[in-house]
């Protein structure tokens, strides 16, 4: 909180979802902030806001009331496209469904990002390899997301991710589809890149164990903020 | 940008090979329907035209009768005409290029073991002037022939190929019913005319011959008229009317008991045909057009549903809805580029087939193929860009749940 110029920061951050009666708080006047190479995870029962707060914190969505500076950007404040070279630029997203194009290599789906930042072909490929091969599939490069398994597809978003070398990575519930050995590595691989890249984490999980990964767990319930402690590392 | 936006598409195009050929298919089909059936239809139109060409607008027949429509009415009780008739119409109407007699039967022509039911005309060399149908083998008839009524005969391209397969048949002589005669020439191939029948199917012999050997008697049924190049056969027609009337001694207030039959008429029926018919297959090919168009529509729409998420993920990792729609349009365009041009492909080769099956001449018509190609083209990205703007256009959150 006292971070004087933190990555990301909520200040009286309130997103409604409807109009009406039909009208829900998924978040309600939220202050956070959240400093450069931290591991937060945000926890919370079902209709608690994480997902919303992820939503909002990866510029998907903007908020109905309050400010949300990413990096010291009003992103309420940004249009469509500004929001798009942002993510495109500072962050990178690994999905519980990992959303990876089918019937397309795994090289070709980690090179995505940078097919919109128009690099070169020939330079993306080798960045999209590097990649994999940081997530250890470079042997996989050829395979299409069908041939793989559940924890390679989610290796081959986690290379997505990194691969435009972003300030944070949003995970939303990076494991949910895993079993406990799998996501484990996936946990591991997230570390490494927070220790060694100095990538900033946050990672949306209702998993306790996965949670001890991050350095910070801030819990939601009921689209507020209950706790938000320090987490002494398991690594 | 654009030509690696261009190598993506054709990436996805054949990444997604099914959904690919569907669309393309609708684009095909509508395009290859209307090529095919306007090409055909303008073939049969062209045919029609060359005929009447070939039949000779400036030709009118004269028969014995009431005036009926249709050349195929028969004389009833009117007095048939004679070579009088034929020789008074051709001094004594100045724009005559050439009359001639026609006395017509069917019969049987038989050459050793082969024999073959054609149809024998007793006339004159006029005929071949009046009907433009030069001898291309052997000679005309020669003027001594047709006055003494000398068993000699002239075929027609069907009866000799009949009779004689690829000899000569010059000099040979065939037998019609009781005749023996002389074959002395081959008249040039006429082809088949727009109503179907065979105008090669005939055999030519003199007009007294015919009186002489077959009818037994002096009369001729039927008189050809050709009117000279430029001048007009309705003053040609009133005027054969008036000199017939005359020497037919019928009076002001009897009707005609003759008629003269201008093939203008038979052109203006043949036209008209052919026009209701080349309406009918422009209405049946906008139709293909059309359900060509749905198809093209349902698979574009089918597929952008289905790639709403693909959309979702683009944009989540940085895509600006510009660059997703930017994808989407190249590939609706290098789709429909495709299908047009295999539809052009395949529209004109069924044209052809047609055209050769129904033997009407291949006329393929540019402006058809550009107005069938655009409507399919401009569907097909019509319907793979708007769908695609709407999906674009949505929140990345909602595309990405979007399964």
């Amino acid at each position: 909180m006292s971070d004087p110029s933190p990555l990301l920061a909520f200040s009286g951050i309130t997103r409604r979802y409807g109009t009406g009666d039909a009208e829900v708080r998924a978040l309600d006047g939220v202050d956070m902030t959240i400093a450069a190479a931290e591991f937060v995870a945000i926890m919370g029962p079902s209709g608690s806001g994480k997902s919303t707060a992820m939503n909002l914190l990866g510029c998907l969505d903007v908020p109905s009331e309050g400010t949300y500076r990413f990096m010291g950007a009003d992103v309420g404040a940004l249009s469509r496209d500004q929001r798009a070279l942002l993510r495109r630029t500072y962050i990178g997203f690994v999905f519980q469904g990992f959303n990876l194009l089918p019937r397309t290599p795994a090289v070709e789906n980690v090179e995505l990002p940078l097919i919109y930042k128009g690099i070169p072909r020939a330079r993306r490929r080798a960045m999209a390899l590097d990649a994999l091969a940081k997530v250890g599939l470079e042997d996989r490069a050829k395979h299409d997301p069908s041939e793989l398994s559940g924890g390679q597809q989610q290796r081959v978003a986690i290379a997505r991710a990194i691969v435009s070398r972003p300030a944070v990575i949003m995970a939303d519930e990076p494991t949910g589809n895993l079993d406990t050995v799998t996501s484990r590595e996936i946990m591991d691989l997230l570390t490494r890149f927070n220790v060694d890249d100095g990538i900033t984490i946050v990672m949306v999980t209702h998993e306790p164990d996965m949670a001890e990964y991050a350095s910070r767990v801030i819990h939601f319930r009921d689209g507020r903020i209950e706790r938000d402690l320090s987490n002494r590392r398991v690594a | 940008m654009l030509w690696e936006t261009v190598r993506l598409s054709v990436q996805a195009i054949l990444r997604n090979l099914l959904r690919s050929f569907l669309t393309v298919l609708g684009i095909v089909i509508g395009v290859a329907a209307v090529i095919a059936m306007v090409t055909v239809g303008q073939g049969s139109t062209d045919q029609v035209t060359r005929d009447v060409a070939k039949l000779g607008t400036n030709l009118l027949m004269v028969r014995p009768g009431q005036p009926q429509q249709g050349p195929g009415t028969s004389a009833g009780t009117a007095a048939a005409f004679d070579m009088r008739d034929v020789e008074a119409i051709q001094t004594q109407i100045a724009s005559v290029r050439a009359a001639a007699p026609a006395n017509t039967r069917t019969m049987t022509a038989i050459l050793g073991n082969e024999n073959h039911v054609t149809s024998v005309t007793g006339t004159d060399s006029q005929y071949l002037e009046a009907r433009d149908m030069p001898v291309v083998t052997g000679r005309p008839f020669y003027e001594s022939e047709l006055r003494t009524g000398a068993a000699v005969c002239l075929l027609g391209e069907t009866v000799r190929r009949e009779l004689f397969g690829s000899g000569d048949p010059v000099g040979q002589n065939l037998r019609l019913k009781s005749i023996s005669c002389r074959v002395i020439g081959v008249i040039e191939e006429q082809g088949v005319s727009s109503f179907g029948t065979d105008q090669d199917d005939f055999v030519l012999m003199p007009i007294r011959t015919f009186q002489r050997r077959v009818s037994g008697n002096s009369d001729v049924s039927m008189i050809f008229v050709a009117i000279r190049d430029g001048l007009s056969t309705d003053r040609a027609k009133a005027d054969i009317e008036r000199l017939m009337r005359e020497r037919r001694r019928i009076s002001p207030l009897e009707e005609d008991d003759f008629n003269v039959f201008d093939m203008k008429q038979i052109a203006s029926v043949l036209t008209g045909i052919t026009s209701v018919l080349t309406g009918l297959l422009s209405a049946v090919a906008a139709v293909s057009l059309l359900v060509g168009g749905i198809g093209i529509m349902n698979i574009m729409l089918v597929s952008v549903t289905e790639r709403t998420h693909e959309i979702g993920i683009r944009l989540a990792v940085g895509a600006r809805e510009s660059q997703v729609l930017l994808q989407f349009l190249v590939e609706a365009v290098v789709l429909s580029l495709l299908g047009g041009l295999l539809g052009i492909l395949l529209g004109l080769a069924l044209a052809a087939i047609g055209s050769d099956l129904l033997r009407v001449p291949f006329s393929p018509d540019p402006l058809i193929v550009l107005m069938a190609f655009g409507f399919s083209a401009a569907v097909g990205v019509i319907f793979g860009y708007f769908p695609a703007r709407r999906a674009a256009r949505m929140h990345p959150i909602d595309a990405l749940r979007h399964q």
